[in-house]
């Protein structure tokens, strides 16, 4: 099942590129049959799933090369199906929007469903040979759409998103590459399983005579994994190609990069680090909580002083995924108590999914904005818009409130569960990072007020509102917004089992 | 949502939900609506809260019946094996707000059909209005605090989007962001004071069954845990709490959001800005009363009756008639909270609801005022309406004399309570006395108020009056004169006037039905309450008070008529940079723009600057010396190749080269330096196994 649906589009994408090569409508077509298709999938992977039954469900385990380890091996907990579920709404999304796309539509209708074979494998590979190749493989469609169908500078926006993804990746493989000299595994769980058991650190001593003691050599394996993931999330600082790639980028791919790839990263975080890693994470606490910190308010503050509305829900972005970073590290202690780190956790899950389907909402409208102004999308180019697009700014807003944690709309959920465990598991850190809520919602409102408010922009008086067929395509994502917001259970009614499983990581004592 | 409600608990708890609810389906279908539909959105938030005040009226009489607090509560989203419980109750207090609130909004939704009758924007105006009451409402039942600060959220949402409904005007939408922005930094210290109540109680519910955080086993562990400087827990989450309650109800320092807030219509200003949302804080401290130390309250106290002075002051020197009931608001809600830090519950919400009623009486009747004269607001260029809109006259003389606290209408036994609680406060004689001079400054602004609007002859702009004659060339054509509204607004201001003149009877010394019913207990009639010792001449002391602001108003404003819109102020010419400083609202928002906000500005500035400069130069930097290296490497390769290699591999690097320069040279050279690298590094690694 999971093969099927890791390989849907990837045939898919074949199937454009050999058959609809010169067609637009065809193509645009296939896509979005392939794509709905995976959804479909993914939903019937969601109701078959048995969220109070702990470990991997659906697995799907073959040879490879064993000698060296390698396997292939797909499987999904709550936190898989919840990530194969929202990457099928993203792509959905973004090929939504980019419907009227004019330039190449059958390459860039074909590259968006490789990307969507590279999530869907990323997400389920359970060995890591397996599951690099997926990561690796999502990169490159991406950079090709950031740099064909990108703005002015986008050759060097998609180098840089390149080089610095490529950087991390190389970190992550080099540490796993150690790892398996250690211990000769490469599958996630075994290794997971060996960690819990106390194992690594003797594998390593036994295994790997470099200098240093094992303890050092495991903490730095340790941050080589998460240089890789704090890359791809990003975290503070080393999240500076993400502006650039996010503003040159077609909106319609930045939806694919914030709504999707942003949380391989935070999966990353979740799959690897949390569970192969616990006794390195608890040490390294301090410094993470900072960087976590930093990742919320620096950006928060930065998306205040842009220009460019890309650049504002870039910012932005990182900051909603800084809660998640916040979660993941303040549960990564031996103390603490475990409501509070489910908490933290279901609230992580929770923020990812709604985070990744605002911000892909929130570039739709950028997207449908670009179009209606001819690419101008400077936040003082506008105003007054509310009078001549009402729909429009009307359901812009409800993203923008979503996106701000308003309560009822999808984002509150997840950060209140998020704050409610990390406050008393890391007092300051959440103390301090409130302040991320308060700039959130001043430069939010900035633009509102600058785009829609005030008097009309006489440039644009005769701007087309939402045509039907767009309000009957953002219609899904509005109405889910709502019904995450008012009926939250929904995702953590799938997850719980999941993180149950973090939770006891972190709850037996560590193995020093 | 699983529901185990318990089955002793009466049809109205049980659906006691609805009460919100149906304004809010009411919003959802009214946003739907197309902006032709104007009668149905009316129809449909009239209809639903004509229900809910029916619901809620069926509520009071089962609190009556039953005054205790009966709950619902309802599981909402588990994390891991825990489960995370919203609920809803109905105690004493609820079924007060829940009446007044009701009814006060019906009356005001009435009111807007006449008001808003010429807006382009009716229906969305209906819309905002219905989701406003069911938020409020929702804020008023929840069981929980968590379902209470999301309620809270979004009224302060609807509040937003109701100060900014004129949108298109800049000042509209600058204060609607003020608004927001400002309750939120109070609501964050409420977040956080939420997060804390969790983490040590380990609910949010207020009431379980002896499990809520608001009963006796929670509040008591609380109370002995100690935290940061001696604090004990409750105190420190009480002080939190009190942020989000300081932030909502226009307390000192987050007071600043409330008068610039009186750029939404008036009917908005009378239901969230006057009557109900504002009193939300007020109401949140009176349903986390258990919670409250005495130090918690203590606090509380103090920042009330600054805020009661502070504000009092500042509304003697304001001109635009909103923005001096806007700050008379502000000195209101310090009363409250004053009451609820001295006195208890009953004294701080006895207050709020009779200031509910005459304070949107007075709102409503300046939006008749303002309506009339056609959009005027600045009472300088009003005067000798009261021969023009007899009926807002009247219902605003009984407004006024209410808010002054006149003996015998509403306000005088609210205020009263107030003032004889603060009196005996055993801590400090200081909030007294705060209170005693802010009655003495709320009889005199209220006092310059009317005498500037209704009493004197009429004058108008000079300017406009010129501008007039000019065009008419001295025809007999004055500026349109003012004409009382129409029925649809007047009824609603009778209905209110009585209630601001006679509702103070059911909390008297002598039949405090009120307070008793609060506190779940029976009362009885007996003028033996006035014999408490001191109670008598306090009264008659604070009727001194507002007697002499009376009087010190007609000296000043009513003594001689003041005649042209450009005459200086009689507290002008008396005390003109007192008077200025008053005017300009003792310069805090000029304080916070070159503190606060410039600070922030600085900071985003800042972190904008860290991201290119710093972060992103590290990163060029080290792109920088992998070129160099990349560089150096294909130097020696070119180098090597044109010592000693063949030509055939010339070719190749010339076909090389050229596809180098096509791509810029750097993706390639990153590439391979970092392809090196691995090779190196893998082969170190292996060797490290071996060796």
């Amino acid at each position: 099942m999971i093969s099927i649906l890791t390989f849907l589009p990837l045939a898919g994408g074949l199937i454009i590129l050999a058959l609809a090569r010169r067609s637009r409508d065809s193509a645009r077509i296939i896509a979005f049959l392939f794509a709905l298709a995976s959804l479909v999938l993914a939903i019937l992977l969601w109701a078959g799933f048995e969220p109070s039954t702990p470990g991997m469900q659906f697995q799907e385990w073959h040879e490879w090369a064993p000698s060296l380890g390698i396997a292939y091996h797909v499987g999904v907990d709550g936190l898989g199906i919840l990530m194969l579920t929202l990457s099928a709404i993203v792509v959905l999304m973004s090929l939504a929007a980019s419907w009227a796309n004019e330039k190449q539509p059958s390459v860039y209708f074909a590259l968006v469903l490789f990307l969507e074979s590279g999530l869907f494998g990323t997400f389920t590979a359970l060995n890591f040979v397996h599951w690099f190749i997926f990561w690796e493989l999502s990169l490159i469609p991406a950079f090709f759409l950031v740099r064909l169908w990108g703005g002015p500078n986008r050759a060097r926006a998609a180098a840089q998103f390149f080089l610095y993804t490529m950087v991390g990746s190389i970190a992550l493989l080099l540490a796993f590459l150690a790892l398996f000299l250690a211990t000769g595994r490469f599958d996630f769980v075994d290794l997971a399983n060996l960690a819990q058991s106390g194992q690594i650190l003797p594998s390593i001593a036994n295994n790997l005579h470099w200098a240093g003691s094992p303890a050092s050599i495991a903490q730095g394996l340790f941050w080589a994994v998460f240089l890789g993931f704090a890359v791809k999330t990003p975290v503070v600082p080393f999240h500076t190609w993400l502006p650039a790639a996010y503003a040159e980028a077609p909106s319609e791919t930045t939806m694919l990069l914030t709504g999707a790839m942003s949380k391989m990263g935070v999966y990353g975080f979740l799959r690897i680090l949390l569970p192969i890693f616990p006794q390195q994470m608890q040490q390294a606490r301090t410094p993470l909580l900072w960087l976590a910190v930093a990742t919320i308010v620096l950006p928060a503050f930065a998306a205040w002083a842009q220009k460019d509305l890309k650049r504002t829900f870039a910012y932005s972005s990182v900051n909603h995924l800084g809660y998640c970073v916040l979660g993941i590290c303040a549960v990564a202690q031996f103390a603490g108590s475990a409501t509070e780190k489910s908490a933290a956790l279901t609230g992580v899950l929770l923020q990812i999914f709604s985070h990744g389907l605002t911000a892909a909402a929130l570039f739709w409208f950028i997207a449908l904005l670009e179009r209606r102004s001819g690419g101008l999308r400077g936040i003082d180019d506008f105003g007054g818009l509310r009078k001549v697009v009402p729909v429009f700014a009307g359901l812009m807003g409800i993203a923008i409130f979503a996106s701000l944690g308003l309560p009822g709309l999808n984002g509150f959920p997840g950060e209140f569960l998020i704050f409610k465990g990390t406050f008393p598991l890391a007092t300051w850190a959440a103390s301090i990072s409130v302040l991320g809520l308060l700039m959130t919602a001043v430069f939010l409102l900035t633009v509102i007020q600058k785009v829609f408010s005030g008097p009309v922009n006489l440039r644009w008086q005769t701007m087309p509102d939402l045509t039907f067929s767009e309000r009957v395509a953002l219609f899904p994502a509005i109405a889910l917004m709502f019904l995450i917001g008012l009926y939250p259970q929904l995702i953590t009614g799938m997850v719980h089992g999941a993180v149950t499983q973090w939770v006891l990581t972190f709850s037996q004592g560590g193995h020093f | 949502m699983t529901q185990n409600a318990v089955p002793s608990v009466s049809w109205i708890v049980r659906n006691l939900w609805l009460i919100p609810v149906l304004p809010m389906l009411a919003a959802g279908i009214g946003a739907l609506l197309k902006a032709a539909q104007r009668r149905l959105a009316a129809t449909l938030a009239i209809g639903s809260m004509s229900i809910s005040l029916v619901l809620a009226l069926i509520a009071f009489a089962d609190a009556l019946s039953h005054p205790v607090v009966q709950i619902v509560n309802f599981h909402w989203m588990q994390f891991g094996d825990q489960w995370l419980s919203l609920g809803w109750l109905l105690d004493p207090l609820a079924a007060v707000m829940l009446v007044m609130v009701s009814f006060v909004g019906l009356l005001i939704f009435i009111y807007s059909v006449g008001y808003m009758a010429h807006d382009d924007n009716f229906t969305r105006f209906f819309c905002f209005l219905s989701l406003f009451a069911g938020a409020m409402l929702g804020v008023v039942i929840a069981n929980s605090l968590l379902l209470l600060f999301m309620c809270w959220e979004v009224v302060g949402l609807t509040s937003y989007l109701l100060i900014g409904f004129w949108y298109h005007r800049p000042a509209a939408a600058a204060a609607a962001k003020k608004a927001f922005v400002t309750t939120r930094v109070g609501d964050l210290g409420l977040l956080l004071g939420m997060v804390w109540l969790y983490a040590q109680s380990g609910t949010l519910l207020f009431y379980n069954h002896g499990a809520g955080c608001l009963e006796q086993g929670a509040v008591a562990a609380l109370a002995a845990h100690v935290t940061i400087g001696g604090m004990a827990v409750s105190t420190a989450i009480g002080l939190l709490v009190f942020c989000g309650a300081a932030g909502k109800s226009g307390q000192l320092p987050l007071h600043v959001w409330l008068p610039d807030a009186m750029e939404g219509p008036t009917p908005v200003s009378a239901l969230i800005h006057a009557a109900t949302m504002v009193a939300a804080g007020v109401y949140l401290i009176a349903r986390v009363y258990p919670l409250m130390s005495a130090q918690a309250l203590a606090v509380v106290a103090w920042v009330g009756a600054i805020t009661a002075l502070f504000a009092a002051c500042i509304a003697v020197a304001q001109n635009d008639i909103k923005r001096i009931l806007a700050y008379s608001t502000v000195s209101q809600l310090g009363y409250m909270m004053l009451g609820l830090g001295v006195g208890g519950v009953a004294v701080g919400i006895f207050h709020l609801i009779t200031h509910a009623f005459f304070k949107s009486l007075l709102f409503l009747g300046a939006g008749s005022v303002i309506h009339g004269c056609t959009e005027e607001q600045d009472i300088r260029n009003m005067g000798g309406l009261r021969r023009f809109m007899p009926i807002t006259f009247l219902t605003y003389a009984a407004g006024m004399l209410a808010l002054c606290g006149f003996p015998l209408f509403a306000g005088f036994w609210s205020k009263d309570a107030i003032l004889h609680a603060a009196h005996g406060w055993g801590l400090s004689r200081g909030p007294f006395y705060l209170g005693a001079i802010g009655a003495l400054l709320t009889a005199f602004y209220m006092t310059r108020q009317v005498y500037y609007v209704f009493f004197g002859e009429r004058r108008t702009p000079e300017a406009a009056a010129e501008a007039v004659v000019s065009q008419h060339h001295g025809e007999e054509c004055a500026v349109a004169d003012p004409h009382e509204s129409p029925s649809v607004m007047t009824w609603p201001l009778i209905l209110l006037a009585i209630f601001a003149t006679f509702l103070g009877f059911v909390g008297t010394p002598a039949w405090p039905w009120f307070q008793s019913f609060l506190a779940g207990q029976h009362v009885t009639f007996s003028f033996s309450g006035f014999s408490e010792p001191g109670l008598l001449s306090l009264m008659a002391t604070s009727s001194l008070i507002v007697v002499t602001g009376l009087l010190l108003g007609w000296w000043f404003y009513g003594r001689k008529p003041i005649l042209h819109p450009t005459d200086p102020d009689a507290l002008e010419r008396l005390q003109p940079s007192l008077f200025h400083a008053l005017a300009d609202r003792l310069y805090v928002d000029e304080f916070y723009g070159v503190t606060v906000i410039a600070l922030t500005r600085f900071a985003a500035a800042f972190s904008a600057f860290l991201d290119r400069w710093i972060f992103g130069g590290i990163v060029q930097l080290i792109s920088w010396i992998v070129t160099g290296l990349g560089w150096l490497d294909f130097s020696a390769d070119k180098v090597l190749v044109n010592g000693g290699f063949d030509l055939g591999c010339r070719e190749l690097f010339v076909g090389g080269r050229l596809f180098t320069r096509l791509q810029n040279g750097r993706v390639q050279n990153y590439l391979r330096v970092i392809g090196i690298a691995l090779v190196v590094l893998v082969i170190l690694l292996l060797w490290g196994r071996l060796g």
